[in-house]
């Protein structure tokens, strides 16, 4: 860089090749340099994925197994101890983990092929498409989330795929409002613009084009709006509309122990079994937030580079 | 015209149109009921006439677009329809009207937002802003940490957390907010204490995160790079350089959580049973009593749309582009 | 302009500045000097990258977020800015020293008047109570040559143009009356004639105050009008620093030497009879908004016809209409005499694949998640159908096209210089098989050196291929290096269409005349002789 060629020529110009590694490489790159809370976030993911796909191996008794004694105190038998009617808090716990996230998985899924796809039609194509879709969002988002799913709860019934479905069309509507935003951006770059010149079809521009460069930004709203679906559906079961017994989940076994708590006194242990579970939903969203906060602060990172 | 009339003229009308849609939307909701919910209401045991009855209570032998706009119109009157519960199969009506049931708790759930509001709001702000003005210290880490790990909390635990500490193990507040009418303003607060601090948390973290967001966007642009190298102090580039410039994030900010409370308020009163309208609305989908769900719908999808719509007022007017037209 | 007063205003010395990039610190200036006198004007030029602004903010001991001054001394008037404390720079900022910075519509406070602004260092420091200084302002305006100096301080900074805004801004910093002003590309975001309306207030109002001024810029024609002796920097190094004559005349470096060499370049006319492309009675619109007004220029096979005006012209939209991406509301582009279809939609490959376009920013013109074998595959495996080996064996042919290898296959847009982004586009336009490729601005964001290169390639390319060019351009020399034929826009009419000599040459119309007088020349005298010229003709 101090000594430049005399003569001028392309090769020699001031570029920054990158160092060539393979993906592996760059994901372990990644990490190394991931601050403690991303650590601790990634870990936290991890276990409650093994405990959620191994659940009946890892769970010393039936999802709805109802023993004899009722409200049970922690022992060798019961970890944590029984219900009100007398089923294994662990067991449920453990079950509860595998129903909640497994729910919340497929309904952001749901939410982003929704949410995602209109939104990259509409900014592709833009004219009345874009203005019926974004001002049907608008309404939409007129109405709280949480409300507009007690309404519907309340037309269609609590049942899995109702509330599924409910979630999932409520919460495409953020999506769509991001991944238009971001993908707005997109559509104006003259690459895009030389790819329509080319005659690409629409098909190709939005998989080739735009979906490459818009990656990080709906990477990191799939964690956020997975912990708000998480959270959401928790809520939904906590209030006695969501997911329905006898399947166990977080939010209704927070409920159902729920008075256990005003014993805490007496008896600290039976005051923490509601605790238990609302903790281990705060715990994962916690880690979620904490891995998007690191993955947001790194790919804009790189975005300064240039 | 005034630009500025102009706009809110905009803005006041495209609120009133959501209004429209908002409320079609919810009427709808009883059109998509099955169509044996007559039997499901009054219960098994319900004579074929009274079942015919309750239909024709209900307008189903109208055309819909009709009965939305009697249905609309009462609305705007102050009556909301009458409950489903209450009713028998024997025809005995004891259901009362869900304006009466709505009102009072209604009240209540104001009464609690505006607690929070009052105290989350300055708190917020203030942390806020000074977070972002001295962000990445001490401070602005363990603030940010805090914050963002009270947000991914649901409500409930945080609620439990409040009741088991100050309520359980050591008995400070009640961990029941039951209030009535009768209860004196004082006790009233005092009760509400957990709730609202409950709230409080939760929104104050939302709306810090945001507004340290909002000003430190602000605080990039180059008219407050401009505003240093003029010589203006720490506190002058503030007060003078960002904050006429700041007026129109704040208020979406306060206007996005005060909407937000209004729907955390649903999940809060249930954990401390306090008699609002959030609870209400719960207990009628339990019991699919769909005229108080529409009813309650429409409260809080109405509260949200002015909030938003006030928001965009203020972000109006305080904007000199506007304010000042060429 | 007179340097009587020669003691010392400003001594920088060994000043290194970190920036913070990628997780670390880099070295972006690495130790450069500086002594400036009272009432001494220095041009600071450099390419886009070179540190100039933040050396330039470095002379108020004043560093961006991400940016440090990491060594180095730095006294302004005995007062040693690397000790002095924030409050004490404080005091000088605004009242001793002045800024004027790049983007003026973006430097003004929106909330607040014109003139609250102007005074408000001036103001504050107690120089004047707010009636004098509001006075005093509104005299400033009125020597730069503001329209209604009593009253345009009332206005808001979005009520008045960009060239007004940027005069207001040279007020602000002259309203204390300080010893040293920072300007930091002042006129770069201006049009030519803006610009030297622009220049001349700020010449004329530095001189009569007497004030010290670092000028920075990219572009060494305007520096030459402002500066006293010239400094160059590159990669956050002095190249050399002479005064400005001195410079012009006879430069020390090669590096120096070639910041004009584009100037230099120039290609003989050719005067072509084949049409390939003829835009007829163009009218075309955005919306309401009429843009272009019965336009009619024709382009002949294998020269290069340059469009040239301001921006707002029509050039770039004339561009559009060709291409297909805006349908013109009127008349029809011919292409080898035959029509082509309005909209893009209607076009087939083979029509397609003819008409090429390389655009101004080579960074946003590529998908930057596409190795750049992808790039320039993709139009051979579109309209030719090449695949696999075959493609990439063109792909690398191509390469050596523009004078780059294989080497580059599989490289990220990121990972290029800004002269080899703009190859690998011009590449991409070649892969097609094109007959005219339009270039818009191609080669405006380049370095200087950079520039000459990309034309170079351009006018090879046109000889081994007898490609036709419609370039797109605001810079007269670039017009002169590489056209045949000139048409001048204004406002979304074509002024005059013609051959280089015949445009270039009198007599002209008046907005060619404009035009051309406008652009700066490599002459410190270019400004007061043009500013003279004009005056006798008023």
């Amino acid at each position: 860089m101090t000594q430049q060629p005399d003569t001028y020529s392309a090769a020699s110009e001031k570029s920054n090749p990158r160092i060539r590694r393979t993906f592996l490489q760059r994901i372990w790159n990644g990490l190394r340099k991931a601050p403690l809370s991303a650590w601790f976030g990634l870990i936290v993911i991890a276990f409650y994925c093994v405990v959620a796909l191994l659940a009946p191996i890892i769970a010393p008794y039936g999802e709805a197994q109802i023993f004899p004694a009722p409200y049970e105190p922690w022992s060798s038998a019961h970890i944590f101890g029984t219900d009100q009617i007398g089923r294994d808090i662990f067991t449920r716990l453990v079950y509860g983990g595998r129903n909640t996230m497994g729910i919340a998985l497929v309904t952001t899924l749901l939410s982003f092929v929704i949410g995602g796809g209109l939104a990259l039609a509409a900014s592709i194509s833009r004219g009345w498409l874009d203005q019926v879709l974004s001002r049907t969002v608008d309404a939409l988002m007129a109405i709280p989330s949480l409300i507009f799913a007690l309404m519907l709860l309340s037309i269609f019934g609590s049942n899995v795929t109702s509330l599924i479905c409910i979630i999932a069309v409520l919460d495409s509507t953020r999506v769509f409002r991001l991944t238009r935003s971001v993908a707005i951006n997109v559509v104006v770059m003259d690459y895009v613009e030389a790819a329509r010149l080319r005659g690409e079809k629409l098909g190709w521009i939005m998989r080739r084009e735009i979906l490459p460069n818009i990656m990080p930004p709906l990477v990191a709203e799939f964690g956020l709006r997975f912990c708000f679906v998480f959270l959401t559906i928790a809520a939904l079961s906590f209030l006695g509309v969501g997911i329905q017994p006898p399947s166990a989940d977080w939010g209704s076994m927070v409920r159902e122990n729920a008075s256990l708590i005003q014993f805490a006194k007496y008896d600290m242990k039976a005051a923490m079994t509601p605790l238990l579970p609302a903790g281990a939903i705060a715990l994962l969203t916690v880690a979620v937030n904490f891995v998007v906060d690191w993955f947001l602060h790194k790919t804009s990172g790189l975005r300064d580079e240039h | 015209m005034h630009p500025i009339v102009a706009t809110i003229l905009q803005r006041l009308g495209f609120g009133l149109f959501t209004l429209f849609v908002v409320s079609v939307i919810i009427f709808s909701a009883l059109e998509l009921l099955p169509g044996d919910f007559g039997e499901a209401v009054l219960g098994q045991a319900a004579t074929e006439e009274s079942v015919a009855a309750f239909r024709e209570e209900l307008g189903l032998d109208k055309p819909p677009y009709i009965r939305y706009f009697e249905w609309i119109g009462a609305v705007a009157t102050g009556d909301l329809g009458t409950s489903f519960s209450g009713r028998a199969a024997s025809g005995v009506d004891r259901s009362r009207s869900v304006a009466e049931l709505v009102a009072p708790r209604l009240w209540n759930t104001l009464f609690l937002a505006g607690m929070t509001a009052v105290i989350a709001v300055p708190l917020a702000l203030f942390l806020g802003i000074t977070t972002a003005l001295y962000r990445n210290s001490i401070y602005d880490r363990t603030v940010n940490a805090t914050t963002l790990t009270a947000i991914s909390f649901p409500e409930f635990f945080v609620a439990y957390l409040l009741i088991l500490f100050l309520s359980s193990l050591y008995p400070i507040f009640p961990s029941l907010a039951n209030i009535d009418d009768t209860t004196p303003f004082l006790e009233r607060v005092y009760r509400m204490a957990l709730p609202a601090l409950t709230l409080t948390l939760v929104i104050v973290a939302h709306m810090m995160r945001m507004t340290r967001a909002a000003i430190i966007n602000l605080l990039a642009s180059p008219y407050i790079e401009m505003a240093q190298l003029k010589g203006a102090s720490r506190s002058e580039v503030i007060l003078k350089h960002a904050l006429p410039n700041a007026w129109s994030p704040i208020a979406t900010v306060i206007a996005f959580n005060l909407a937000y409370l209004v729907v955390g308020v649903v999940v809060v009163e249930v954990v401390f049973v306090y008699p609002g309208i959030g609870q209400l609305m719960v207990d009628a989908v339990t019991t699919r009593d769909i005229p108080v769900v529409q009813a309650c719908a429409l409260i809080f999808a109405a509260t949200y749309i002015i909030l938003n719509l006030l928001a965009d007022i203020i972000g109006t007017v305080t904007n000199p582009r506007l304010l000042h037209p060429r | 302009m007179s340097t009587k007063d020669k003691d010392v205003l400003l001594e920088m010395r060994d000043i290194r500045i970190d920036g913070f990039s990628d997780d670390r610190w880099h070295e972006i200036i690495k130790g450069v000097d500086l002594t400036l006198h009272r009432g001494e004007v220095m041009g600071l030029i450099g390419e886009s990258g070179a540190g100039k602004s933040s050396f330039g903010l470095a002379a108020m001991g004043f560093a961006r977020p991400g940016c440090k001054i990491s060594s180095g001394s730095i006294k302004f008037d005995g007062m040693d800015l690397m000790a002095a404390r924030e409050s004490e720079k404080r005091k000088l900022w605004g009242t001793r020293i002045a800024y004027v910075a790049q983007s003026a519509a973006a430097a003004f406070n929106p909330a607040h008047r014109l003139i609250e602004q102007t005074v408000e260092a001036t103001v504050r420091s107690k120089l004047h109570d707010e009636k004098e200084a509001r006075a005093d302002a509104r005299t400033l305006y009125q020597s730069l040559r503001l329209p209604d100096p009593e009253h345009i301080g009332e206005r808001y900074p979005h009520q008045v143009s960009g060239g007004q805004l940027q005069r207001v801004m040279t007020a602000m910093a002259m309203s204390p009356r300080p010893d040293l002003i920072i300007f930091d590309e002042p006129t770069t975001a201006l049009d030519v004639t803006t610009q030297v309306e622009v220049l001349a207030a700020m010449r004329n109002i530095v001189e009569t105050f007497h004030a010290a001024a670092i000028y920075i810029t990219h572009d060494l024609a305007v520096v030459a009008q402002m500066a006293d002796f010239i400094k160059v920097l590159r990669y956050g190094e002095e190249v050399e620093e002479a005064p400005t004559r001195q410079m012009l005349e006879t430069p020390k470096m090669d590096y120096t030497k070639s910041l004009w060499s584009v100037r230099e370049l120039e290609k003989p006319e050719v005067k072509g009879e084949d049409i390939i492309i003829e835009m007829r009675n163009i009218d075309a619109a955005y919306g309401d908004v009429r843009v272009l007004e019965n336009v009619n220029i024709k382009v002949p096979r294998g020269s290069t016809v340059a469009v040239v005006g301001e921006s707002g012209s029509g050039k770039s939209t004339s561009a559009r209409v060709i291409t297909g991406l805006l349908v013109p509301s009127k008349g029809e582009v011919l292409f080898n005499g035959e029509p082509l279809p309005g909209a893009l939609k209607q076009r087939n490959k083979d029509q397609l694949h003819r008409i090429q376009m390389i655009y101004q920013m080579a960074d946003t013109a590529m998908n930057p998640r596409q190795s750049v074998e992808e790039i320039i595959g993709r139009p051979l495996e579109f309209y030719l159908g090449l695949k696999g080996k075959a493609r990439e064996n063109r792909v690398i042919e191509l390469l050596e096209m523009i004078e780059l290898d294989a080497s580059y296959l599989d490289r990220l847009p990121g990972e290029l210089s800004g002269g080899q982004k703009q190859r690998i586009c011009i590449a991409r336009a070649l892969a097609a098989d094109p007959e005219i490729i339009i270039c818009d601005e191609i080669t405006s964001a380049l370095d200087q050196i950079v520039q000459e290169d990309i034309l170079k390639l351009l006018l090879r390319l046109q000889k081994q291929f007898n490609i036709t060019y419609m370039f797109i351009t605001h810079d007269i020399a670039t017009v002169k290096a590489i056209s045949d034929e000139i048409v001048v826009m204004f406002q979304g009419k074509v002024v005059e269409q013609g051959l280089k000599s015949e445009i270039l040459s009198p007599p002209h119309p008046d907005y060619t005349q404009l035009l051309l007088s406008s652009v700066p020349e490599m002459d410190p005298d270019w400004l007061s002789d043009l500013l003279a010229a004009r005056g006798e003709a008023l």
